[in-house]
């Protein structure tokens, strides 16, 4: 009410200031102060801009109640976002060297990006997609974060103590994924669905035998919180027909230990423009409906852990017809092409966007679950028993053009990306949820337009059993004339959007131009739940190992240099603003082990160590142990020093690397 | 408590001359040069002074606090930044001092205790080392401050560029960027309500032991003078 008076109160300002040709400001008691109005008034900003502003501005020295880490896309990198002043805190290399923060530039972040590599192939990047917080009892717990590289089917892990991913694993059957990273609601498993089918193992295999040999697998990767490791031999896989399953969620609360995946090409079509025959774009098109696939995964555990498995590639493989006599995999046909499965926040509800049907579909989980337990049930091509959809879609929500993903709110509503139409669809959940909201359920509220295609939307806390409500962002592809032209390359635009007010008064908040990344997901979580380090909590930590180093020398006594034969083996200080050693003199030729430790101990007192010509740059914040390795190839005077601005005599800050020649 | 401590207990010391006292007037005064042994016990596990630093980059600031036995705080940061100025670690002043403290502070306690058992002038001897200890605890560290700002190593990033100077004991000043704020602590506070309570202990040991000490020199001469006559 209070913020209405306001508004009314500008708004008859901004009226007056039109229509009396600059008549005086308003005195500051109607509403803003003389010199904002004035200052309103010259830009032209209407009321809803004012309000906006004010829902977004964050004074300096105020922090953000909500963190958004978005993925980076082809960047593969992940992105620190606060909301709702959608400032960018931070940019994570994730599976792309990034020398910010000496990732993948000498030091332990080396070995995670090797894990990675693939028969030897060295990955430089990867295509992330879908961030996922790690959760408890079905909320983000602020612990971890998931992500997947949809180009070589890898998982990454971070760590949310330092937000530094401390592992990737590869697939070892996939080479390519999509439906992941999705957490099962105690992180039990990380899930990575996979997206184009290929041979397990991605042997060769020709397309004409695309029936027979090309299949779909769901990898559930069992997460180990001690460690803060994927377990991959407690993890298994299950195998799928190629149907290219796309996007999953997991079941939470009523509909705990089940998991729902898309698919969009039940046509197994296989493509061949040039042969003639239909595209991929016609070809997977062709059937009206697609399967959304339900898979009990905690029969898949128990019948993974009894040893029904086949293994393949070390990899504990439970075979479709397992899956079949078992009991695992259902279908129930879905509007063809479709994107998101999102499961509502008590678990009542799988919601699919048509992509090229104008509806959602709602699935109930106690229909499926009646259906299945009823049996008698028609099986398709591979032996897949199929529920009618009769026997498991709940309803059926016209929306628009291009439904895609959809997330919710704490007042039942639920929010959908229509790609096509470039709009937020908010509507109504029924069943329990009807009460929550003054509109009937099951009924489209408000559509609100946004610039421009928007993919996936994401809300606050919006994946967990109690959503936030407050934020939506969308998270659009084109952005074509929000920001000025810096060129045919467009920033992507992340749409802030006020979701606070009930009924048809959504609205638009703040553009965003994402300049360094495509993003496709993005998870936003309470502030307050995250509680990384200020500072690394002692001298010499190791942040692979997430403990103090052996290597780790605490005060500048212990700094020295020893050879032994062709090693050299240094053992460095890094504090303001001086290097301990300060002169390394070496042979060409000899290998060299050279450890680092940051003496600080205060906030952002971050030096780097950039050694030239030997491509090796590190980010040592404050307390932590790297180590280096190389082989001094090259004679010369080098020089070693601190890249990151730390003090007045931060220029000051080098030392002499020399290497004599042999 | 209140019988054990009345001064009208129905127990009665009898000195020497035949007068009579209440054992209260005894138990009172050693019960309060005991609180004070206590009062100087607890402060041992509290800061005694301390210095807090402002600076533009520190928007907490950054805290040291003395206690008498060892720093805490910020000492790291502030060591961090003492050694552009070519100033000591803050843990090299006061080493001994910081190594026999706890020893001192419970033979100071322990004089106290001693003090109850004697009834006599002796007493106030033995107690006068914890009046004084606020004052040494004080001067040693304006020793340690001096040393500590006369020790600057001309070698040092800004060594040249400042004259030898003595921090305050007490009250703001300012380093570079810094203001620094000098404050006495409970610790130090503690110590020395330890000595009021040790001065008010011994006005009533006084009033309860010098008519003992009167009485026995008046039993005394008047013995002396039957022997001679």
């Amino acid at each position: 009410m209070k913020r209405l008076l306001i508004l009314i109160s500008i708004l008859t300002f901004l009226l007056s200031a039109c229509g009396g040709g600059g008549g005086s400001p308003t005195p500051a008691a109607e509403g803003l102060p003389a010199d904002a109005s004035a200052l309103a008034a010259e830009r032209g900003l209407t009321p809803d801009d004012i309000y906006a502003a004010l829902k977004t501005y964050m004074p300096s020295g105020q922090t953000d109640p909500y963190i958004m880490l978005a993925s980076g896309g082809q960047s593969g990198q992940v992105l620190v976002i606060g909301v709702p002043s959608m400032r960018i805190l931070k940019v994570l290399g994730v599976f792309t060297p990034e020398p910010w923060q000496g990732f993948g530039f000498g030091g332990s972040s080396n070995k995670v990006l090797e894990e990675g590599y693939i028969d030897g192939n060295e990955l430089k990047w990867g295509d992330t997609h879908h961030p996922s917080f790690s959760e408890t009892a079905g909320e983000y717990d602020g612990e971890f974060a998931f992500i997947n590289d949809k180009a070589n089917a890898r998982l990454a892990v971070i760590d949310l103590r330092d937000f530094e991913t401390k592992q990737i694993i590869k697939n070892p059957n996939s080479i390519n994924d999509h439906g992941g990273a999705f957490v099962t609601p105690n992180t039990e498993y990380v899930i990575e669905g996979p997206q184009y089918a290929a041979p397990i193992g991605w042997e060769y295999a020709s397309l004409d035998e695309y029936q027979e040999k090309y299949r779909g697998l769901i990898t559930f990767w069992k997460f180990d919180r001690a460690s803060g490791r994927v377990d991959e031999a407690q993890s298994f896989q299950i195998e799928l027909p190629p149907y290219w399953q796309d996007l999953c969620d997991a079941g939470k609360l009523v509909s705990e230990g089940w998991i729902f995946c898309n698919s969009f090409n039940t046509e197994m079509a296989t493509g061949g423009l040039e042969l003639g025959n239909p595209p991929f774009e016609a070809g997977t098109a062709k059937n009206d409906t697609d399967y959304l696939h339900i898979i009990d995964w905690k029969k898949a555990e128990e019948v993974a852990n009894g040893g029904s498995v086949e293994e393949i590639n070390g990899m504990r493989v439970i075979t479709m017809q397992t899956a079949i006599d078992e009991g695992i995999l259902y279908f129930t046909p879905e509007p063809k092409s479709p994107h998101g499965s999102d499961v509502t926040p008590g678990g009542e509800y799988i919601v699919v966007g048509g992509k090229l049907d104008p509806h959602v579909t709602v699935y109930s989980f106690e229909k499926i679950k009646s259906a299945i337990q009823a049996g008698g049930l028609d099986s398709d091509v591979y032996g897949v028993p199929v529920i009618p959809l009769d026997k498991s879609m709940e309803a059926q929500v016209e929306l628009g053009l291009g439904p895609l993903h959809t997330v919710y709110d704490d007042k039942g509503y639920a929010y959908t990306s229509l790609f096509l139409d470039s709009a937020v669809a908010r509507w109504t959940l029924g069943g329990p949820y009807a009460d929550k909201h003054p509109e009937e359920g099951w009924t489209l509220v408000q559509k609100l337009p946004v610039q421009y295609n928007i993919g996936h939307i994401t809300a606050a806390e919006g994946d967990t059993a109690s959503p936030d409500g407050q934020y939506v962002v969308a998270l659009n592809k084109w952005s074509i004339d929000r920001f000025a032209n810096v060129g045919p390359l467009l920033p992507q635009n992340f749409q802030l959007v006020d979701i606070s007010q009930t009924g048809d008064q959504m609205r638009v908040l703040y553009d965003m131009p994402i300049g360094m990344a495509e993003p496709h997901y993005a998870q936003i979580i309470s502030a307050d739940k995250l509680k990384a380090f200020e500072v690394y909590p002692e001298v010499g930590w190791n942040p692979e190992t997430m403990s103090v180093d052996p290597n780790a020398v605490t005060s500048e006594d212990q700094t020295r240099v020893e050879r032994n034969g062709n090693n050299v083996e240094i053992w460095m200080t890094v504090v303001r603003s001086h290097f301990k050693p300060e002169r390394v003199e070496i042979k060409q030729g000899d290998h060299v082990v050279w450890h680092l430790t940051s003496l600080e101990q205060t906030r952002d007192a971050t030096h780097g160590f950039a050694l030239s010509g030997y491509n090796i740059n590190l980010s040592l914040e404050p307390g932590e142990t790297q180590t280096i390795e190389f082989d001094a190839t090259m004679s010369g005077t080098f020089t070693y020093y601190c890249t990151e601005f730390c003090s007045a005599l931060h220029l000051e800050m080098l030392g002499y690397f020399l290497v004599s020649p042999e | 408590m209140r019988s054990l401590f009345s001064r009208k207990s129905d127990v009665i010391v009898l000195l020497p001359d035949g007068n009579k006292r209440p054992l209260g007037d005894y138990l009172f005064p050693s019960a309060i040069l005991m609180l004070a042994a206590l009062i100087l016990m607890v402060s041992m596990f509290l800061p005694y002074w301390s210095m807090k630093m402002t600076a533009p980059q520190y928007p907490k600031g950054l805290t040291v606090e003395v206690y008498i036995n060892h720093l805490e705080g910020d000492v790291r940061e502030v060591d961090a930044l003492n050694h552009y100025l070519g100033m000591p670690p803050l843990d090299e002043g006061g080493r001994l001092e910081r190594s026999i403290s706890l020893v001192a502070i419970v033979v100071l306690g322990l004089l106290l205790m001693a003090a109850v058992f004697v009834g006599n002038q002796w007493a106030a001897v033995l107690a006068l080392p914890v009046l004084v200890f606020p004052l040494i605890f004080l001067a040693d560290l304006w020793l340690i401050l001096y040393r500590y700002g006369h020790s600057i190593d001309p070698t040092s990033p800004l060594g040249s560029a400042i004259d030898p100077f003595t921090p305050p004991l007490f009250g703001a000043g300012t380093v570079g960027q810094f203001g620094t704020v000098a404050s006495v602590e409970i610790g130090l506070f503690m110590a020395i309500a330890a000595g009021v309570v040790v001065l008010v202990g011994l006005w009533f040991h006084r009033a309860a032991y010098k008519p003992i000490v009167d009485a026995r020199k008046k039993v005394g001469t008047a013995e002396q003078e039957a022997s001679s006559t």
